[in-house]
């Protein structure tokens, strides 16, 4: 790890003040993603304001019957919440569904959904990679890319988002709220959080330098069944190879976002209309752009039985 | 035939002795200090550790498991992986297990942590640690002190109602099962392959408390 001084904030104002004190600073939550990216020194920022002492880890009702998370609410306590688990199970589900009872014990909201890939090769610092080093190349592309993108990818990177629980909060339509230096507090659909890699691959959400997370919101509970389908390497403690995050009605509609396939929870609505006509429908219209490489195609198949497994599990 | 229990209390004993004087000195955490070109940064610390306080000047560098084995001298909990991925720096803190290798000991200002030191010594077994010794629930050891404390951690989960990814019903409370403690246990791995053994032991103590 590279040297850096520490700071402890108490208000979101404060910390907002201390990252424009400092260029080359980070907010540091449970530090779980964080620490294990300093070691390798794939960050190595100079400077680390500790957000655990702000008084946002608090799970509120919202005026219209939504749910405002705190930013610093464990991974552990929102899965384990009440109306979290009876009237947002995808979301309780999906996050029982990452990392590790430790883990979870640590991770936050904020950090969770600030998480960065998994790709092999931005872990490999001896690896071209132009999420880590822009401009460097990307040695997945013609390397190992079983766990990567099929879809949404660039020339320039084929990495995937590995957060489950973003999966869950795509289809729940959840807003993002932030504040940024000066005061200025703004609501981020989730939809519009994230990023394709295009040519830029190491931005990789639309917060700006120094913006820090206040809260995630949900919106008023969605009828239906709901259910998180993880499909991965080993049956606990492993990342999404592909993952469906589900709310399916009883007349057959609903809402579903794929995890592990791109760099960002992938949904489309068109592709969510065909979910009466069944798996095959959603798959051809959501993954039509796809472009696997000859490790990942397999991931097609899988997203489309996938879902097939979450539709008639709603069935029940 | 000399019992395991015993080499770990003529260690335990001799570290002890080595650790007591350096409590409160300030050792820069060897790994911490690796390969930096920048001038290093010290903060000061306090916290609880198996229920004597302790007050640390560290590198900010330094993680809490290098802060517990290196400056602390409680080398029971283990560093695998340094990594978050096998469970063996497992320590209790303010009532929740976590990895302290994915945390830095400066974070940890006025915190009460545990460690299988704490949890009970040869003399005084914890029940957890006397049940993985009945049921034989390690090998070669390595992974024990991070499966006890997660082991110890998970009944409290279980008694506080947290659901796990097994669970049929989220609303429902959880229950003891084989898939309940293996899934719950899943963030410690064992090189040796103990599990069943490990489930075995837990499931003993589920049923005395219970
Ligand atoms: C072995 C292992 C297995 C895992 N498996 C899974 C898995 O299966 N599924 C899964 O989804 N995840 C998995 N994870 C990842 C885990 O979920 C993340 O590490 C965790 O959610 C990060 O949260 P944190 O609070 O610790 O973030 P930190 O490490 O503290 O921070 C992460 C990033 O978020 C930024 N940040 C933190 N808080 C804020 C804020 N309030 N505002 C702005 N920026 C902020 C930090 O600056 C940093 O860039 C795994 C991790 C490990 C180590
Ligand atoms: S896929 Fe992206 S993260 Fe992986 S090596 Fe290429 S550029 Fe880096
Ligand atoms: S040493 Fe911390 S999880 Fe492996
Ligand atoms: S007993 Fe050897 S690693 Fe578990």
């Amino acid at each position: 790890m590279k040297p850096f001084t520490y700071q402890r904030v108490r208000s979101p104002a404060e910390a907002v003040a201390a990252f424009g004190r400092n260029k080359n600073a980070k907010f540091i939550a449970g530090g779980t993603n964080l620490l294990d990216l300093m070691k390798l020194q794939i960050e190595a920022p100079s400077h680390l304001i500790d957000v655990n002492g702000l008084a946002l880890d608090k799970i509120e009702m919202t005026p219209d019957g939504g749910l405002r998370i705190g930013a610093l609410v464990r991974n552990t306590d929102l899965a384990a919440h009440p109306r979290v688990r009876r009237d947002y199970a995808v979301l309780a589900r999906a996050l029982l569904a990452g990392a590790s009872g430790q883990l979870r014990n640590r991770a936050t909201t904020a950090g969770n959904l600030l998480q960065r890939t998994r790709c092999p090769y931005f872990y490999d610092t001896n690896q071209p990679c132009n999420k880590r080093q822009p401009g460097s190349g990307c040695a997945a592309i013609g390397g190992f890319s079983r766990q990567l993108a099929v879809i949404g990818s660039s020339q320039a990177c084929i990495a995937t988002h590995p957060s489950d629980m973003a999966v869950a909060l795509r289809v729940l339509d959840a807003v993002v709220e932030t504040v940024k230096t000066g005061g200025v507090t703004r609501q981020i659909n989730i939809r519009d959080f994230y990023r394709l890699p295009g040519d830029t691959p190491h931005i990789e959400t639309n917060l700006a330098d120094g913006e820090l997370i206040t809260a995630v919101v949900l919106p008023r509970p969605v009828e239906g069944k709901h259910g998180y389908r993880k499909v991965r390497d080993r049956a606990s403690y492993a990342f999404a190879l592909v993952s469906v995050a589900s709310i399916i009605s009883r007349d057959g509609s609903g809402k579903v976002a794929l995890g592990g396939v791109a760099h960002m929870p992938w949904r489309n609505e068109t592709a969510e209309a065909q979910l009466p006509k069944g798996a095959k429908a959603v798959a051809e219209n959501l993954l039509s752009d796809a472009k696997p490489t000859e490790h990942n195609a397999f991931k097609i198949t899988l997203a489309e039985r996938a879902l097939a497994s979450a539709i008639s599990e709603a069935k029940g | 035939m000399t019992k395991p229990s015993e080499i770990e209390l003529s260690r335990r004993q001799l570290l002890a002795a080595t650790g007591a004087s350096v409590a409160a000195a300030t050792y820069p955490s060897a790994v911490a200090a690796q390969a930096s070109t920048q001038t290093p940064s010290t903060a000061r610390v306090s916290f609880t550790v198996n229920n004597t306080v302790r007050k640390l000047e560290v590198d900010t560098r330094t993680t809490l498991l290098d802060a517990l084995r290196e400056n602390l001298r409680l080398p029971g909990t283990k560093k695998g992986c340094d990594h978050g991925q096998c469970g063996a720096c497992t320590v209790i803190v303010d009532g929740k297990r976590i990895n302290s290798c994915l945390s830095l000991a400066v974070m940890h200002e006025g915190g009460k942590i545990t460690t299988v030191e704490g949890l009970g010594n040869p003399k005084r077994l914890h029940p957890m640690q006397a049940a993985f010794v009945k049921h034989d629930g390690f090998q070669c050891g390595f992974c024990t002190p991070g499966q006890i404390c997660s082991a110890v951690a998970v009944l409290d989960e279980i008694k506080a109602g947290i659901p796990s990814h097994v669970a049929a019903d989220l609303n429902a409370a959880p229950q003891i099962s084989n898939a309940e403690l293996r899934e719950r246990m899943s963030g410690n791995i064992c090189r040796c392959g103990a599990y069943s053994n490990i489930v075995d032991a837990i499931t003993e103590v589920a049923g005395r408390k219970a």
